[in-house]
């Protein structure tokens, strides 16, 4: 039924070589691919320890040191490695509790935006806010990672527990610019409606969720150090 | 795809490495890999680093494809072309994190996306997979400058007119309100038109000059 015109038949160099050809560049590719990724991998690991860290400390103002934390339940336990972690705990010099990084992700307005945010027990508020991973639109969303306005709304951001501690007592809003009145109040960024909402949520979403936990296991953690 | 070879006659080796710079530029003449040149100029870094790892993919396929030109079938040529230059891509995609995340975090996908870059396939296709060797990197050398140019031509407008700045640097005082489009992808299209009009003008100014190469070659017979 199916048959190969002569002119081609004869041109045609067998499926064997066209096999033989491809299979060799493959093999050659492997070997290169292999041999990059076991040479930048230990690199690339670094990198991306180095930006982490500098993330929590940014968040955590005065930690020195830190370790990493994970959530099991309703029991906070120390993490493996600063990979499996989700929450950091940073000590300052002295050894006592500065604060603890959280991270948070949610939906931006181009893809998953994730960001870490620091809770000091002390003043019962949150105190610094670092995008971690984010494709907002440059120029215009982006400006969640480097606002310094916006930034600012992270500073000293009210997350006080209720009174039977199991939830926040002011549920973290987000507000037009330039009409913040209350200290769980986060303004957003004219232009960047969508990117600051998507902050807002997590954040409001991941502080109810976590600080309760965190506020319940603060003793267990002070004893890490 | 683009038709892939503008034909001239056999070039000596000098011109193999300048016809990318001016001649046959990738980017203003043959407008080939639009997607890196709108998606990744927004600053002087990103458009630097996407040029480099272009050129980068570009040579290192150029020398592969050429030295395997007789071994390759015709009927998978584009398959292997592919591969090759997937293979060089996911190293760029594996080095430049290692150096920077910084970098390769504001570069996104578009570092992976380099495979379809009709510049490589196309050189591959018009001049690695015909030629030496040597001949195939000085044209991929050439080609890959001419592209990290135009594409820098396009980073420094939108960087200094989108963000004041000049890799980071802040050039105008801080009264500058910078206008946000040229960041943004319709900024893009408008400094590519604007260098597309200019380098059009230049050629053709060039051309109806006396003297250049080009208009003496079909007149003299005429006045012969």
């Amino acid at each position: 039924m199916t048959e190969v015109p002569t002119t081609n038949r004869t041109q045609s160099p067998g499926s064997g070589k066209m096999i033989l050809v491809m299979g060799g560049v493959g093999l050659i590719a492997s070997v290169l691919l292999v041999g990059t990724f076991r040479v930048t991998s230990p690199y690339i690991e670094e990198n991306r320890r180095i930006f982490l860290e500098n993330a929590i400390y940014d968040v955590v103002p005065g930690a020195a040191s830190m370790i990493p934390l994970t959530v099991d339940g309703d029991v906070v336990e120390t993490a493996v490695d600063i990979k499996s972690a989700s929450l950091f705990a940073g000590f300052d010099e002295s050894g006592r509790l500065a604060g603890l990084a959280i991270e948070a992700s949610g939906q931006g307005y181009q893809d998953v935006v994730s960001i870490l945010f620091g809770y000091a027990p002390d003043c019962r508020c949150v105190v610094g806010m670092r995008v971690l991973e984010s494709k907002e639109t440059p120029g215009l969303g982006d400006k969640i990672e480097k606002d310094p306005a916006f930034l600012e709304n992270f500073e000293a951001l009210d997350v006080t527990l209720s009174a039977d501690r199991m939830r926040l007592a002011n549920e973290i809003e987000m507000v037009k610019s330039g009409s913040k009145t209350e200290r769980w109040q986060i303004e957003a960024i004219t232009g960047a409606t969508v990117s600051s909402r998507a902050i807002t949520r997590m954040i409001a979403r991941q502080a109810a969720e976590m600080i309760p936990v965190v506020e319940r296991n603060l003793d267990r953690v002070r004893e890490m150090r | 795809m683009e038709p892939l070879s503008i034909k001239s006659p056999q070039p000596t080796t000098f011109d193999a490495l300048l016809k990318g710079l001016w001649k046959e530029n990738p980017v203003f003449v043959q407008v080939l890999g639009m997607c890196p040149v709108l998606a990744v100029t927004n600053t002087v870094i990103n458009s630097i680093v996407m040029g480099l790892a272009t050129m980068f993919v570009l040579v290192a396929s150029s020398i592969f494809v050429s030295a395997l030109r007789h071994v390759i079938p015709r009927q998978v040529r584009i398959a292997t072309y592919i591969l090759i230059i997937a293979t060089f891509v996911t190293m760029a995609d594996y080095v430049i994190p290692a150096i920077s995340l910084e970098v390769h975090r504001s570069l996104g996908a578009f570092v992976s996306l380099i495979v379809v870059n009709c510049v490589i396939l196309g050189r591959a296709e018009a001049f690695s997979s015909k030629n030496t060797i040597g001949r195939s990197v000085l044209d991929a050398l050439g080609m890959g400058t001419g592209f990290t140019i135009a594409i820098l031509c396009l980073g420094v407008v939108r960087e200094l007119l989108g963000s004041g700045t000049i890799l980071g640097v802040p050039v105008f005082g801080p009264s500058f309100e910078p206008w946000s489009v040229m960041v943004l992808p319709g900024g893009a299209f408008f400094v590519l038109g604007a260098w597309l009009l200019l380098f059009s003008w230049l050629r053709e100014r060039k051309k109806v000059e006396p003297g250049t190469v080009e208009v003496a070659r079909p007149k003299t017979p005429r006045v012969r």
